[in-house]
């Protein structure tokens, strides 16, 4: 499969995911609905990272709109940007996170990614589908060449409403002992892919605890419930109207909508769209958008609290790399399944690092905790 | 049975900033063509985000102030979905969980109408239908233009309480620079019920969409109460609660087909804008920045000797009290100021069909300076006046190529008289023959000798002394 959909410069080294706007560069953030759409401006990320020195080398495959996990709905590689990083192909990607898609690549890959505290990197840009969680994100070889690509897209921007003024005091030095630490590993989502962190931290003389924490599951229905409203109204300006995909049968605007709209989009994004639809309509928004939003607090004040105590939760970033076939109807639970594992961090919008298969988790502005324990685990293991 | 009419308005009204609402393009005014006042962000495009313009949210407070509403200092924006072209991110972003004003009041006489709301919301863009080629188009310039929408409660028991109301809330908008309001920028829904007089229950309401006159505001209202009347007394029809529109042509209202008033707008908070808290200080910032109210300003030109009726009708329109306040600081006298804006200024407005006054206020200023000074007559100066309104001409190049001086030479006059008489000794033999109009004939002639310059009364004392003698 295809890993670039359009390629910049040969010579880049840097990739950058479908759903990130390059200036005059096709993005279809993997879907049919904008094939022949060219932006008019290029992200804030891709900006600073220009006018730092990089280059692009083209824009990656993704699943339609980042949703998809699996690439079973898909015909892109959906680890397009993690394997041409493993490769040396480019030095980085940068890659937008909305529920998990570029962690579990990271994972599956061997790679390091890091997804930022939320408001610390510039959202202007994105092909947006959930505002209040998704964050562009570094997929690099290490914790080092992450912290450094890191440090050139963080900042505050004007352009965009969430994102923080302060953010030039965080500190993305990854090389801070990690002896002493505490790493908490989540019970609930234990799987043997932790076994070796688990002994490298260990030797490396961090302490690592089991405890359990049952609201990720909170977490993980909240969030679905969240991204999947915010993205069923981010799709609807795809109407078939001013750009994207137009059905050449209508007779009407009416027409002109459900055709465009059906024939473009895939099955995961109509599934999450019917499902965004009804958790935000009349008389289900309390019992369901509104309880995730409360829902999001409850994870966010948990979290907190545990990080008091704790320097990082340590959990898995996927269940398995490879899915046996099943139906595509199932396409939406199966993503729900895997977000297990993703859905504390995206929800809540701390910072995440996926290094050597596993995910560590850390308190808002621990970026550079969590790149040091994942530098940590490349040393130990390397 | 007598009914009494229920009425709750929606005032939409459009704020006077410098760009639109969540990005920095400039207001509608600001373009020529459709689509000259568009970006990525106000065209919905992917990958843009909204930031909000601070002094829309100013203004919406300000409104607040005006309409004595409590300020909520935590407001959010959140999203209202609906699919229609003219929407190009399919959403509008408004208020709804948290409004920014609430619990308001407006004195009217002596009664008190409720505030409900007032909210901050973009504007939607506009579609223009082409028959020729049976194709739509869609203009974005209006899109996220920043608007409030002022509710009411259904505190209305005539149309007359509601134009008294609209038309205190235009000068007050206009006083505050909250909004121009000019034509079509402040746009109505009027809810409407009857019901027996006395009765506290609530009739059928029907709402009536988008009037942007008061005359059609009224004369729907009017229309609506005999509707509604008829259908309980006389069964003339079965009273639905529906959108209806006020048809100008047909001068009567007829229910909308509008599939939008029945969709589920999926309300919820936009996760792209934060919260907006207005701490104490922003809040007392925007306080001290309140100029002085219609009341306020309407006393102020009594103070000047301004008789209280015409301070009145200065204080009710913004425009007439740039105007003068302006003319007045260059110098001239407010009785005249007030009297040449009254009289001179508002006729001319009325014959050539305009509602604003607009006339640079150094040019009436120095027409009314010349006008007091002797310097031109009072006719003259009306002259003048014409020509500003209708070829915007420089005034004192105007009174020199039309000779309008009145201080021409005394010898000249004299010298036009006497050629008169001594050209018509018909006229003159008349005159002292009994005939006394013939002497108005010799004074037009001489007028018109004249080109209207020179004091009339002088003139005709002279020519009388003249035919006298």
């Amino acid at each position: 499969m295809a890993k670039y959909i359009t390629e910049i410069n040969k010579n880049g080294n840097v990739a950058v995911d479908d759903n990130i706007l390059v200036k005059d560069i096709p993005a279809t953030a993997g879907s049919k609905m904008l094939e022949s759409f060219v932006p008019l401006f290029s992200a804030t990320a891709v900006e600073k990272l220009t006018a730092a020195g990089y280059t692009l080398s083209g824009k990656t495959a993704t699943g339609e709109f980042g949703l998809d996990l699996y690439g079973e709905t898909s015909v892109n590689d959906i680890c397009a940007a993690a394997s041409l990083v493993k490769e040396g192909a480019v030095k980085a990607a940068l890659n937008v996170d909305l529920n998990g898609a570029p962690r579990r690549a990271a994972a599956i890959e061997g790679v390091t990614f890091i997804k930022p505290t939320y408001g610390t990197v510039s959202r202007y840009g994105i092909i947006a589908c959930a505002c209040s969680g998704e964050q562009i994100g570094v997929t690099a070889k290490d914790a080092a060449t992450a912290a450094e690509v890191l440090s050139v897209i963080a900042g505050y921007d004007e352009k965009d409403g969430t994102s923080l003024k302060d953010v030039k005091d965080i500190d993305y030095n990854c090389d801070a002992p990690t002896k002493g630490m505490k790493i908490a590993l989540v019970k609930e989502l234990y799987n043997e892919n932790l076994d070796a962190a688990v002994n490298a931290y260990k030797a490396a003389g961090a302490e690592v605890e089991e405890i359990s924490l049952p609201e990720v599951f909170a977490a993980q229905t909240a969030w679905q419930i969240l991204y999947s409203a915010e993205t069923t109204n981010n799709l609807s300006r795809f109407d078939g109207v001013k750009y994207g995909h137009r059905t050449e049968k209508y007779k009407n605007i009416d027409e002109l909508y459900v055709g465009s709209r059906t024939e473009a989009f895939g099955f995961l994004t109509k599934a999450t769209i019917l499902y965004g639809s009804d958790v935000l309509s009349k008389g289900r928004y309390e019992e369901c958008y509104d309880k995730a939003l409360k829902i999001r607090r409850k994870v966010v004040e948990k979290l907190t609290e545990l990080f008091g105590r704790y320097d990082a939760l340590l959990m898995p970033a996927y269940s398995k790399a490879e899915f046996e076939g099943y139906p595509i109807a199932e396409a939406f639970e199966k993503v729900f399944d895997e977000s297990r594992y993703t859905a504390a961090a995206s929800i809540t919008g701390m910072p995440a690092v996926v290094a050597k298969g596993v995910q560590l988790v850390g308190d808002y502005f621990c970026d550079g905790k969590l790149l040091a324990l994942a530098k940590a685990l490349e040393k130990e293991e390397a | 049975m007598k009914y009494e009419l229920v009425i709750g308005l929606e005032t939409h009204v459009e704020l006077a900033t410098d760009s639109k609402l969540f990005c920095s393009c400039g207001g509608h005014a600001a373009a020529d063509e459709p689509n000259d006042c568009v970006c990525p962000a106000c065209a919905g495009m992917p990958g843009m985000l909204p930031v909000t313009n601070r002094h829309a949210i100013e203004l919406a407070v300000k409104a607040g102030f005006m309409l004595n509403c409590k300020i909520n200092k935590y407001t959010t924006f959140d999203k209202k979905s609906y699919y229609y072209p003219d929407l190009p991110a399919a959403y509008q972003i408004t208020q709804w969980f948290h409004p920014i004003c609430v619990e308001g009041s407006v004195q009217i006489g002596d009664r008190t109408i409720g505030i409900k709301q007032i909210h901050v919301e973009e504007d939607a863009g506009k579609l223009v239908h082409d028959d020729a080629t049976n194709t739509s188009l869609v203009d974005y310039n209006r899109t996220s233009v920043p608007l409030i929408e002022i509710v009411t409660k259904p505190d209305f028991r005539s149309s007359d309480e509601v134009i008294t109301y609209l038309k205190k809330l235009k000068a007050a908008l206009q006083f505050a620079g909250i909004s121009e309001c000019e034509e079509g920028a402040m746009r109505c829904d009027v809810n409407i019920s009857v019901r027996p007089e006395g009765s506290d229950q609530f009739g059928i309401r029907s709402e009536i969409k988008n009037m942007s006159s008061f005359a059609e505001i009224k004369d729907a209202i009017e229309f609506e109460k005999v509707r509604h009347v008829d259908a309980i007394e006389r069964h003339t029809e079965m009273l639905v609660q529906e959108t209806r529109r006020w048809d100008e042509a047909k001068r009567r209202t007829f229910p909308m087909r509008n599939k939008e008033t029945a969709a589920d707008y999926r309300y919820f908070p936009d996760p792209n804008l934060m919260p907006i808290v207005i701490d104490d200080e922003w809040l007392e910032e925007i306080r001290t920045s309140m100029p002085a109210t219609a009341e306020e300003k309407g006393q102020k030109y009594v103070d000047m000797g301004i008789a209280e009726k015409e301070a009145a009708v200065l204080a009710s329109d913004a425009k007439l009290c740039a105007v003068f306040d302006e003319v007045v600081s260059l110098g001239r006298e407010p009785k005249s100021v007030a009297s040449w804006i009254l009289t001179e200024c508002m006729s001319r407005m009325h014959y050539l069909g305009i509602e604003t006054l607009s006339i640079a206020p150094a040019k009436l200023a120095r027409i009314i300076e010349l006008v007091d000074t002797s310097e031109i007559t009072r006719n003259a100066g009306k002259k003048v006046l014409a020509a500003v309104f209708e070829k915007d001409v420089d005034v004192d190049k105007y009174c020199e190529e039309q000779g309008l001086n009145a201080k021409v030479d005394s010898a000249v006059i004299e010298a036009t008289v006497d050629r008169i008489i001594a050209d018509n000794p018909q006229a003159v033999a008349d005159y002292k023959g009994g005939k006394v109009k013939a002497m108005q004939a010799l004074f037009g002639l001489i007028m018109r000798e004249l080109k209207g310059v020179g004091d009339p009364a002088v003139i005709r004392s002279l020519l009388e002394s003249k035919l006298n003698a």
